[in-house]
């Protein structure tokens, strides 16, 4: 039996985890913030979740197959930027603008970058950002929750920039206020993330200078930390957008610097900048500092730089 | 617990031959020697074809210092010196010879001697004559490590004794089988060097044989060796993680443990020059793991250096229905071997055989930044940039980022989920800039 056998280059053995697994774990830890949006605002949050990400699965498709590229649609990625665009939306918002969202999140901001990997934007996020753009009024309405009759009202960091009473501690912990989607309930995302550190999909880096820094400047510049915590979309955003490979920093380092500057941007907006909430943008300009993060910030060489001359 | 920086957890895969005492195998009826046995300059046949040669008779050779002489295993005649396939899938000069009986010994058998006689030019060339090179699977000529310039001080000999790879057992079981023999050889290459300090490494999985190896130690009552027990992770036992985890130190880049006052020799290279210079044994056998899910009997056998790996599987129950890749070495590191024609050479640690569901189908995908590369890079490098450089030929900007630098230890390429082949990649790279460099 002196057949030929396989060859290639060493290692011969993989790791568990392809890049597939990992993009549906993403998904599963999403299905908790999903759940709770589902009990505040309704079934109409749960068919907007999937309504999103069945048009961003559809249009990466119909991209991928206009383009003459491989579809790759199993591999959970848009899904993904569908399910996470959802959960940054307004409960009320129609489904048609949902729609545009999700096909310019995989279609604009990802495919015609060259797909996974290529964008240097979040997908969800640069998404949101041109559907406040395109319809501001829809995209800051906000509806109490368990009202089913959509009574409108104002998110926390509205009141809070209006000088108005916000909620207490645990309406804004459990997620009883007004707010995008996914971002209300803070046991629910913090379920999610800790499925995803436990299957150590992300890191801590990241969301705790992201968290530790608004905390930490909110209470310098006098105002409540606990209430910037959690408010408006940040914890959703240090632990499930600063924390997308493709769009942040690879370095530990790295990672720690781009979620500083993300926490501090956002404390500069929500309390000095015309808008309430600032997570969303802090994010996108901490997005096109990731490169040059990437080129200054790099791991330690093992026996140090070789000396020249 | 002592370890170095990153680096990845591989899961052992060692129980089906840890447990398993070393056997001597069959002698081969034919061996094929390639004279490209080492890292360096080859040897030379000093034989021709029909010359009868006896069993430890030297048959290649070289006048170079970085180069070590091959013996011929079994006695016998030789019937061929040509280019045949190796491991490494090249072809290389090779003498084949035939087992023939009454062939008479090459000279009398030496008496016993103890290596605490000889000093340390004596032993540097015993060593040499025996043609032992790194048996951890680097062959570099082990003479060459035992000859430091003068102005390099060396203070610490390191045994390496981790043997990280999964599947492969053999240190192991030397260091239970021939402790005696390990620190026997490890004092002959401390006064080579001139050192004080001993240090065996061990990584935590081997209890039983940080044991075996403190027990020799109180036994023999030596002073001067340290016996460290080792964090079990992957690559631990590479030579750089190795001195990093034990001493502190970090070898420059570009440079050697000397420069930095250590030397480090694989626990199976102190068994040989043990023997080498205690009863004058050349290199002619090797012990050899034999394991995977696609070998029937798993095994640790004691191999003549030559013999096929067709007659070394043979004797562990033959290979199952659906092997699909034969290794020479560890599965992280080691050559998948394209024939079983190929021999057993003295870099040969395992013979690994993985059924097809072991080895399965990997398509390279896109990279998505995960950066698991980057956190297991012992050496601290970023493996996804280098890989986009490489798909871009961009053979500068690999430079910059150390590629040189890289030990190909393969755990960025075992943890990337979108399984892009990184070690191949920064193979073809460290070449292409050697021979650029080569040229200007």
């Amino acid at each position: 039996m002196l057949m030929n056998f396989e060859t290639s280059v060493s290692p011969h053995i993989r790791a568990r985890d392809d890049a597939q697994r990992i993009m549906w774990w993403v998904v599963f830890s999403l299905l908790f913030p999903v759940a709770a949006a589902t009990w505040f605002f309704g079934f109409k949050a749960l068919l907007l979740v999937v309504f999103t990400m069945v048009v961003a699965v559809l249009a990466e498709a119909a991209f991928q197959r206009i383009v003459g590229k491989p579809i790759t649609i199993r591999d959970g990625s848009a899904a993904v930027t569908g399910i996470l665009l959802a959960l940054v939306l307004p409960p009320t918002l129609p489904l048609w603008m949902a729609g545009i969202g999700a096909v310019a999140a995989v279609v604009l901001v990802k495919g015609l970058f060259g797909g996974l990997g290529f964008n240097i934007f979040n997908p969800a996020l640069a998404a949101r950002a041109i559907l406040l753009a395109s319809w501001p009024v829809a995209m800051t309405t906000w509806v109490a929750p368990f009202a089913l009759d959509s009574v409108t009202t104002a998110s926390p960091l509205f009141l809070a920039k209006m000088h108005q009473a916000v909620p207490d501690y645990l309406s804004l912990f459990m997620g009883s206020r007004a707010g995008s989607l996914g971002e209300t309930s803070v046991p629910a995302i913090l379920i999610g993330a800790g499925i995803l550190y436990w299957k150590k999909i992300i890191d801590w880096p990241a969301p705790t200078a992201f968290i530790g820094s608004v905390a930490l400047l909110t209470a310098i510049l006098g105002q409540d930390p606990l209430f910037h915590v959690l408010s408006g979309g940040l914890l959703l955003g240090a632990f499930f957008m600063a924390t997308d490979y493709v769009t942040a920093p690879v370095t530990t380092k790295g990672r720690f610097i781009f979620g500083l500057g993300c926490g501090v941007m956002t404390v500069l907006i929500r309390l000095y900048g015309g808008f309430p909430e600032g997570v969303n943008y802090s994010i996108l300009i901490m997005n096109m500092l990731t490169p040059v993060i990437d080129t200054y910030v790099r791991p330690r060489l093992y026996g140090g730089v070789k000396k020249h001359g | 617990m002592k370890t170095f920086p990153r680096g990845i957890h591989t899961g052992h895969k060692k129980e089906a031959t840890q447990s398993l005492p070393i056997r001597k195998a069959a002698l081969p009826k034919r061996v094929v020697l390639p004279l490209q046995q080492n890292l360096g300059v080859p040897a030379e046949a000093i034989v021709k074809v029909g010359d009868v040669v006896a069993e430890g008779q030297k048959i290649a050779d070289s006048a170079k210092f970085v180069s070590a002489p091959i013996h011929a295993p079994i006695a016998g005649k030789v019937i061929r010196i040509e280019k045949l396939l190796t491991a490494a899938g090249v072809l290389v000069m090779s003498i084949v010879i035939e087992a023939a009986e009454d062939v008479p010994a090459a000279s009398p058998a030496k008496n016993r001697r103890s290596w605490k006689d000889l000093d340390r030019d004596a032993i540097r060339k015993a060593v040499r004559e025996a043609g032992i090179v790194g048996l951890g699977g680097a062959t570099f000529p082990t003479h060459v490590k035992l000859s430091p310039p003068s102005e390099k001080k060396i203070d610490a000999v390191i045994i390496n004794g981790c043997e990280c790879e999964p599947y492969l057992t053999v240190d192991h079981r030397l260091m239970l089988e021939r402790p005696g023999d390990i620190l026997s050889g490890a004092g002959a290459i401390a006064r080579a060097v001139g050192a004080e300090r001993i240090i065996l490494g061990i990584e935590n999985n081997k209890p039983d044989a940080i044991e075996a190896l403190t027990a020799e130690v109180s036994k023999e009552g030596l002073s001067g060796v340290e016996i460290v027990s080792l964090k079990t992770k992957y690559p631990q036992g590479g030579e750089k993680m190795l001195i990093k985890a034990i001493l502190g130190r970090e070898v420059p880049s570009g440079g050697l443990p000397m420069d930095v006052g250590v030397v480090v020799h694989n626990v199976g290279t102190a068994v040989a020059i043990a023997e080498a210079l205690e009863s004058g044994k050349p290199l002619i056998e090797r012990v050899v793991t034999i394991a995977g899910s696609g070998v029937r009997e798993p095994n640790n056998l004691l191999v003549r250096i030559g013999t096929s790996f067709a007659e070394v599987i043979e004797q562990c129950g033959g290979l199952t229905e659906d092997a699909a890749k034969i290794i020479m070495g560890g599965p992280m590191t080691g050559t998948a071997v394209s024939s079983m024609e190929v021999p057993v050479v003295k870099a040969t640690s395992s013979i690994l055989v993985l059924a097809k569901k072991d080895v399965g189908e990997i398509a390279e995908g896109d990279c998505i930044r995960c950066g698991r590369c980057i956190k297991a890079c012992p050496v601290g490098l970023m493996p996804n940039y280098l890989a986009n450089f490489a798909k871009l030929k961009d053979w500068e900007r690999m430079e910059e980022y150390h590629v040189a630098d890289c030990i190909e230890c393969g755990c960025c390429a075992y943890i990337c989920p979108a399984r892009i082949f990184l070690v191949q990649h920064f193979k073809v790279a460290k070449r292409e800039l050697q021979l650029r460099k080569a040229v200007c």
